[in-house]
């Protein structure tokens, strides 16, 4: 009867469901069934899909791959900071460090070239956010995350530290070239 | 009520029975999500 | 243990005498947590409003952890007790049972919260609500959250127990009525919440005082969210059971098809939890197959019993308001239900927010590809604005109003501004996680202390309209805030200033719940049916909202850097 009460139906299971109340239902049902269906049209046709390689990786790994990535290809320094900036080879791997309170190195890529980025943490969670193209990716201390990236605009982006990590959160602020 | 339960259809006695739902909606999620999640986490492969 | 049983003169409702004091005692403690967490809030808005920035970013983050921890857990599962001991020892009109083991839990709640917060206010604990590891908090954070998880463990145990004694004392014949197995969704929600943040938060308690050396950060994460968005979807299953209670009371509404109602709470009985998912979209450790399941609350059958309660709450008025003679063209029901009525009002303005504001952001910002555009913006505090506070907040505000007279004996004071007051809230916060979801499409952080990145080594811009945003939310923030205050000064002032009502007739044996006629169950067979096509046009405007606004994001998203 009210919903505060006992259905007084007691077989209540049995009684028949109104047309209106089927219609919605079965509408309810297809667009669930749609959007389940988009996310994964999307993995096969889609453009934009985070990748899920990922390997399980120590701090003292990661930086030690990073240092050689660094030493091999930087191309000049900028800054009072003597930031290295390190152009990623086309199609190749590029590293990048997330720690208390930077990103390292300063990225530099080509437009129309796909990279191999590897994101890993150094100590908290960060929060790798591309602006403005606005990508957002969770970087993980002891997780390398290898991300394919191939930019479709030129210009100076930044990277924002979208998780919080303490004090100088909001310090963290790095930068890709893409010419 | 007792002396003529056999009527009540299967989905009815499902839907009172609050233990065994309270049994499957623990589980579900333990497996579609922590469970599996677990395997996901433990299959992460070292890195190179 | 010996106890009596009033009976509500004015409702009808029936009170046990140990339930009942239980529920105040509850409410009453959720509702300080309210405050406290209220005051958070002013701290938070005004500092990210670019204008005035008004803490400091070490007391801005402290500020920001215990707006988190009180607002979503203190504040919510205190309530919850409250609802849970209602739906069960009052809709069954039984006794509670094991009232000692209620007392346990309620203090073990109350420690626990104090302790938390101590532990923020000291300083040392800022590692916001979700405390990911690695980052530490000092022990006595985490211990008082394990309290409180055992505290809400207990009176979920007491739910399941009074159900029993229901039965077994036969206070009611056949099923359940629709909000107590509502009541009986959250409880089950709960309790797998619960065992979760168990497992997470007892090996960080550990690892936090030594015991352990290392946690996992991605395992920490999986197993978090378990807690901590599940402990969402426990208010989701408590609030769309006060959306059926608080129309059957006012308006004697009842449900279009108990069928479709219950097999819609199966729905999230079985899949609503499994969107803990929603954070982990953008990780580096969980699987495509596992994200693209989870996410969809397995193929987004929750979603499906969402829509059908956005439909049935709506459709249940509209049909017990044409019943009434309101039958003139679409929406005469709509025009003359009772707006004045803070309870209903609340109630729907509640329903309208949470459907098209919280449902529709939660599920696009849940879809695995889109996710990325949002991941950690302020979006995301946008959406659950619209589902916890103009959700579950103002839900739980509203029944308050129903619960102050039959409950607490009290008349409300100052009628108007009760009339007001849901409103104020309502509109406000909507305006409120609207304009917040707006900078988080621009790309505006959330928890960030700082937009101008002061001292960082580059300059990063955000657009213009960003600023506006983030002012914009600051504006409606206050307000909301206001309308906040609002409610916990009347509710308060009608608790110690509020003309006494009288209880009504105490019994020390409880009155069942009479077994309905069988003529009253013939009568029920269709021949009362009511269509509603009001309700059909604004299922059917959500349904709009929801498609345009879903293929919208796909076209934002395919407008990015190409990842593979």
């Amino acid at each position: 009867m009210s919903s505060i009460l006992p259905p007084s139906n007691r077989l209540w299971w049995k009684e028949s469901i109104d047309k209106t109340e089927w219609t919605w239902i079965g509408i309810a049902f297809v667009w669930g069934m749609i959007m389940f269906v988009m996310m994964i049209y999307w993995h096969i046709y889609g453009k934009q899909n985070l990748s899920n390689e990922a390997y399980k990786t120590t701090p003292e790994m990661f930086a030690a791959k990073a240092e050689k990535f660094i030493a091999e290809n930087t191309i000049r320094k900028e800054t009072d900071q003597e930031i290295p900036v390190v152009k990623v080879p086309a199609g190749g791997d590029g590293y990048l460090i997330a720690r208390l309170w930077n990103w390292y190195p300063i990225l530099e890529l080509e437009k129309g070239k796909e990279y191999k980025i590897h994101l890993s943490s150094m100590d908290y969670n960060h929060g790798f956010s591309l602006q403005p193209v606005n990508i957002n990716i969770q970087v993980i201390p002891g997780y390398e995350h290898v991300v394919k990236m191939t930019p479709t605009s030129t210009g100076t982006f930044a990277i924002v530290c979208n998780e919080f990590c303490g004090i100088g959160h909001h310090t963290m602020l790095g930068r890709i070239y893409v010419k | 009520m007792a002396e003529n339960d056999s009527d009540i259809p299967f989905m009815q006695k499902l839907l009172d029975n609050h233990f065994l739902l309270l049994v499957i909606g623990v589980v579900s999620p333990g497996v579609i999500y922590i469970l599996w999640g677990i395997i996901d986490i433990m299959n992460t492969p070292l890195a190179k | 243990m010996a106890t009596t049983y009033r009976t509500c003169p004015a409702s009808g409702l029936q009170f046990e005498a140990h339930a009942e004091k239980l529920m105040k005692w509850n409410a009453v403690v959720a509702v300080l947590w309210l405050l406290v967490g209220g005051i958070g809030a002013l701290g938070v808005i005004m500092t990210r409003w670019p204008a005035f920035k008004l803490l400091p970013a070490d007391q801005f983050y402290t500020i920001l952890t215990a707006h988190g921890v009180d607002m979503l857990l203190l504040w919510i599962l205190h309530f919850e007790m409250a609802v849970l001991y209602f739906a069960s020892s009052t809709l069954l009109r039984c006794r509670l049972a094991t009232p000692k083991m209620g007392w346990l839990g309620f203090w073990l709640m109350v420690i626990g919260g104090i302790m938390t917060n101590v532990a923020i206010f000291q300083g040392e604990s800022s590692v916001m609500f979700t405390s990911y590891v690695p980052m530490q908090a000092a022990p006595h954070f985490y211990l008082g959250l394990i309290l409180v998880a055992v505290g809400s463990l207990i009176g979920c145990g007491i739910f399941m127990g009074t159900l029993v004694v229901a039965k077994k004392d036969k206070t009611y014949t056949g099923s359940i009525p629709m909000v107590t197995f509502g009541a009986l969704t959250a409880t089950i929600i709960a309790v797998f919440t619960i065992l979760s943040g168990a497992g997470i938060l007892i090996p960080t308690f550990l690892w936090s005082v030594g015991l352990i050396k290392e946690i996992d950060a991605q395992l920490y994460r999986m197993v978090w969210w378990a807690l901590g968005h599940s402990s969402q979807q426990i208010n989701v299953a408590a609030h769309v059971s006060i959306w059926y209670l608080i129309p059957a009371i006012v308006i004697g509404a009842k449900p279009l098809s108990e069928k479709v109602s219950r097999g819609a709470f199966l729905l999230y009985i079985l899949f609503l939890q499994l969107a803990s998912a929603h954070h982990l979209l953008s990780d580096p450790g969980m699987s495509a197959e596992w994200k693209v399941l989870n996410t969809s609350y397995f193929m987004y059958f929750a979603v499906m019993a969402s829509m059908i309660h956005g439909f049935t709450v709506p459709g249940a008025v509209e049909a017990a308001m044409r019943r009434k003679g309101f039958n003139n063209g679409l929406f005469e029901w709509l025009r003359k239900a009772p707006w004045g009525n803070p309870a209903f009002a609340g109630m729907f303005i509640s329903l309208v927010s949470f459907g098209f504001l919280g449902g529709i952001s939660g599920v696009v910002l849940g879809t695995e590809q889109i996710n990325m555009l949002m991941h950690n913006t302020y979006y995301v505090p946008g959406h659950f604005h619209t589902t916890v506070v103009t959700g579950t907040t103002l839900a739980f505000m509203a029944v308050t109003y129903l619960l102050v007279p039959t409950l607490f004996r009290r008349k409300m004071i100052w009628p108007k501004l009760c009339q007001i007051q849901p409103y104020l809230f309502g509109i406000a916060m909507s305006i409120t996680g609207l304009v917040m979801m707006g900078a988080g499409t621009l790309g505006v952080s959330r928890r960030h202390w700082d937009m101008a990145f002061s001292g960082a080594p580059f300059q990063y811009e955000w657009p213009g309209a960003a600023y506006l945003m983030m002012g914009m939310t600051g504006f409606f923030g206050v307000i909301t805030i206001i309308g906040g205050a609002l409610w916990i000064v009347l509710v308060v002032g009608s608790l110690l200033f509020g003309e006494k009502l009288d209880g009504g007739v105490v019994s020390d044996k409880p009155t069942p719940i009479p077994a309905a006629t069988p003529a009253a169950s013939a009568s029920h067979h269709g021949s009362d049916h009511v269509a509603v096509p009001g309700t059909v046009v604004l299922a059917m405007a959500l349904l709009v909202a929801f498609v345009l606004y879903y293929y919208v994001n796909w076209k934002y998203l395919s407008e990015v850097w190409l990842l593979s």
